[in-house]
């Protein structure tokens, strides 16, 4: 196992520097570059003040020579200087990750628990009204986009029936402390977790279903019920077990989706998360700032791979680590 | 020295006490907390070196300048206590107030208004361009600074607003790395607020300077700005009662309407004097159809801008007339009218012998409501035959299409800082001409009456003459279109009424808040 995993980090390095690589052209391939919209926002942009603020930023030399100090800096765990934001890049996403890790993680376990759950559920009373009733469920907040959802959220649980708040992280100007600042907090949490997960929860619902019944039909099923056993232990031991490995290659990708989702779901709830920095980065062309958040989200995307890999062979004892 | 009689402490006297009346009105009551949105964050809160509106609108409680605006953009004091002009018009002399401290306790004197000039020329494209006129700035004792021009420069006492010309901290910063200096993110000024805290991508924090020099001012003890990046729930959080203040722009314009007549609600639109917004498309003169003046006044017959200004702007802000708004100094409506007009434009286009080549319209991504400008010009153009193409672009890439002059029309909008000299000759005169440049005159109009008209009237004197010179200059223009003037912009600033005297100075806002009080 642990020649697999170290295998599997080395592999991450390399996809990591292809993902620097092929970025810090794609991001440059776009029009407009930082020193304009600076020049802009001054609200007067002659030649020399452009040029400086190039120079500045570095943006005068050769791509392949930013290219290489950008990269020399990230192998020395360096993601460079915003400009922008006066601060160093790391910095600026280190005070925004832990939100979005708190919102996604949130989502993803709402998500997962309550999709395998109501999947299960499905397609334990398959072709009932509860089956009709789940899938038809899981369809509507699979086909309703998340920035509606959310929206409709605020509109029903905040403006109309006051029970939560709109936006934000924690109440401003509280000061809370302790257990009252996480109960304020998980209270800001409750629609943005809800809001990203609903979307996930439908697709792991529809996927659990569908696999428990692909699974139901097979042989040892049979020979589990012919050997006694109640549907109760058959359904969880047996079918549901081998039916989630699709679920978790699923969630694996879903890492991914996920902080895409969160930048949707950060900038309707006014949630402080790296989506909305990554967001900002992007319109204000803040190249540095918009690389190491991509080095960044690209790492957890490589961690969660790696972690859904480690879980098959938990769900499942018969898969073995090719090293 | 010889002086003549535009003095300061007559200003400070005499011009203050209309601007300051609702206050005397009403005794103001201290204490309490404003919650107002900042949208977008700012990406930092160093004024001398980011020039974006969120950060000055923040900054400005901060740092100051020598001199505020009022709404009829008289001077009034701020650092600096007087003024006196030389007969030659070439020699301002300011006297600094005594006893003002910066937030960390160090005495303000004439050195940091003589430092900030030097570092304001490298980090402050407006500024450089207005210190250019500049020979030297000298301080003959702590509490008086003297700046000496190469010749008169009519516009030259309006340049001194906090987000033009702030003073910056020289203990703080001489001798460090600007850029890097950590007081960019923990500024220290003179101002009425203290920086507090930020927390990034949820609010910044500013809490009152007990220190400040104008006594029992200010009178609110703590400012949170709520950073919300959505139009739609910075709206809720104003109806919902978590925030009391949404400047200017904060909620798209079809939501005003909604949320002023909720209860406890005051709108006004006072405070953008200064700024005064105008919004034009710019034409691309050099090439295609609109390089004939006769499609580019066409253009002006076509748009229907009072249905902007009704439909689309909820009946805010005025049609414009033409270069310069009614707001700012020798503006005439004394020019060619373009009501709106097909007839008129289909015989132009006619007469100018278009055949319908494609031309490309560049909206601005600033929100729904330009979107929705946007489809309206689009239409009213086609009505007339236009072959319109739109090109959705985000903000950068659009400020660089139009700085590459690859665009055939597009939106925009731009302040104009009181002063012709200082707002609108920039877009109009040809040696602002300079491709990969956004905001100067990117439609390449050039004209050399109107070059000699701009620099004769930033120097002449007295100001009758001035006067005489820009409304000839903006009689030209109007006639020739090298724009497509569309609406003087009104952002509508939208509080509880227990918010009082937020806006007192033609700077509104971006002015800091240290004039406003609750009246819990």
């Amino acid at each position: 196992m642990l020649s697999f995993v170290t295998q599997r980090v080395l592999k991450g390095v390399i996809v990591l520097l292809a993902i620097v690589v092929l970025n810090f052209f794609l991001i440059r391939l776009a029009p407009g570059d930082p020193a304009v919209v600076m020049a802009g926002e001054a609200g007067a942009s002659d030649p020399v003040f452009v040029k400086q603020l190039r120079e500045k930023f570095g943006l005068d030399k050769p791509l392949p020579e930013q290219l290489l100090i950008y990269v020399k800096g990230v192998a020395s765990l360096d993601l460079g200087f915003s400009f922008r934001q006066q601060a160093p890049v790391a910095k600026l996403i280190g005070e925004r990750l832990p939100a979005t890790l708190l919102l996604t993680l949130t989502a993803f376990a709402i998500s997962l628990m309550l999709g395998v759950l109501f999947g299960t559920f499905a397609a334990r009373f398959a072709g009932t009204f509860l089956d009709t009733a789940i899938t038809v469920f899981a369809l509507i907040f699979y086909a309703m986009p998340i920035f509606w959802v959310a929206l409709m959220g605020i509109l029903l649980f905040s403006v109309t029936m006051d029970w939560l708040p709109s936006f934000g992280y924690e109440t401003v100007g509280a000061n809370l402390t302790g257990l009252a600042h996480a109960v304020d907090v998980a209270k800001h949490l409750i629609m943005p977790a809800m809001t990203l997960g609903l979307f996930f929860m439908a697709t792991y619902t529809r996927m659990t279903r569908a696999s428990m019944l692909e699974v139901k039909r097979l042989d040892f099923v049979k020979t589990a019920r012919a050997k006694g056993l109640s549907d109760a232990v058959i359904q969880r031991r047996h079918v549901l077990r081998n039916a989630l490995l699709p679920v978790v290659t699923l969630a694996g990708v879903h890492s991914g989706t996920l902080i895409g989702g969160a930048v949707i779901t950060e900038t309707v709830f006014a949630w402080p998360g790296i989506g909305r920095l990554m967001y900002d980065a992007l319109l204000q062309r803040d190249y540095n700032l918009l690389l190491g958040v991509f080095v960044i989200c690209s790492a957890m995307v490589l961690i969660f791979n790696l972690i859904t890999d480690l879980v098959y062979r938990l769900v499942d004892p018969r898969i073995e680590f090719a090293s | 020295m010889p002086k003549r009689v535009l003095l300061g402490l007559l200003l400070a006297c005499g011009l203050a006490a209309p601007v300051l009346e609702p206050a005397l009105a009403q005794e103001p009551k201290t204490g309490g907390v404003i919650n107002a949105v900042i949208q977008p964050e700012p990406p930092g809160l160093m004024l001398a070196m980011i020039q974006n509106g969120p950060t000055q609108m923040v900054s400005g409680n901060i740092f100051e300048g020598l001199l505020r605006y009022s709404p009829k953009l008289e001077p009034l004091p701020e650092l600096a206590e007087s003024w006196t002009v030389s007969e030659d018009a070439k020699t301002y002399t300011f006297k600094l107030r005594k006893g003002v401290t910066w937030h960390d306790g160090k005495p303000f004197t004439a050195a940091d208004v003589l430092f900030s000039m030097e570092m304001l020329k490298q980090t402050h494209a407006r500024a450089r361009t207005n210190l250019a006129q500049v020979d030297k700035v000298e301080a003959p004792d702590d509490t008086t600074v003297v700046f000496t021009l190469k010749q008169p420069f009519g516009p030259f006492l309006g340049i001194f607003e906090v987000g033009s010309m702030p003073i910056v901290p020289k203990h703080l910063y001489e001798g460090t790395d600007w850029k890097t200096n950590p007081y960019n993110n923990a500024p220290v000024g003179t101002g009425p607020f203290m920086f507090k805290e930020w927390q990034k991508g949820s609010f910044i924090r500013l809490v009152k300077n007990p220190n400040y020099y104008e006594k029992g001012k200010p009178y609110i003890d703590e400012i949170y700005w709520q950073i919300i990046p959505d139009a739609a729930a910075r709206s809720v959080a104003y109806e919902t009662g978590k925030v009391d203040v949404l400047p200017g722009g904060s909620v798209e314009n079809f939501d005003v309407p909604r949320l002023s007549k909720l209860k406890d609600t005051c709108v006004t639109g006072a405070g953008w004097e200064f700024f005064s917004p105008l919004s034009w498309l710019w034409l691309n003169n050099r090439q295609g159809p609109l390089a004939d003046k006769r499609v580019r006044q066409a253009v002006m017959y076509a748009i229907d801008r009072d249905f902007a200004k009704d439909v689309i702007w909820n009946g805010l802000g005025k049609v414009a007339t033409g270069p310069s708004a009614s707001t700012i100094k020798y503006y005439t409506d004394d020019v060619k009218k373009y009501p709106y007009d097909p007839a008129k434009a289909k015989a132009l286009l006619k007469e100018a012998g278009y055949k319908g080549e494609k031309i490309r319209l560049l909206p601005l991504a600033y929100g729904e409501t330009w979107q929705r400008w946007g489809e309206a010009v689009k239409q009213n153009l086609q009505d007339v035959g236009m072959n319109i193409e739109t090109i959705a672009t985000d903000v950068a890439g659009g400020n660089q299409k139009i700085g590459d002059w690859d665009y055939d029309i597009a939106f925009t909008y731009l302040y104009q800082y009181g002063d012709p000299a200082l707002g609108v000759g920039r877009n109009y005169i040809s040696s602002n001409i300079a491709k990969g440049q956004v905001f100067n005159n990117v439609e390449g109009y050039s004209n050399p009456e109107i070059d000699k008209l701009f620099a004769d009237g930033a120097v002449a004197t007295p100001d009758s003459k001035r006067k005489e010179i820009y409304e000839k200059a903006q009689k030209i223009l109007v006639e020739d279109v090298p724009v497509a003037w569309m609406l003087e912009l009104q952002f509508p600033t939208i509080t509880r009424c227990k918010v009082k005297n937020l806006i007192t100075t033609g700077i509104g806002v971006n002015d800091g808040f240290k004039d406003a009080w609750l009246d819990k």
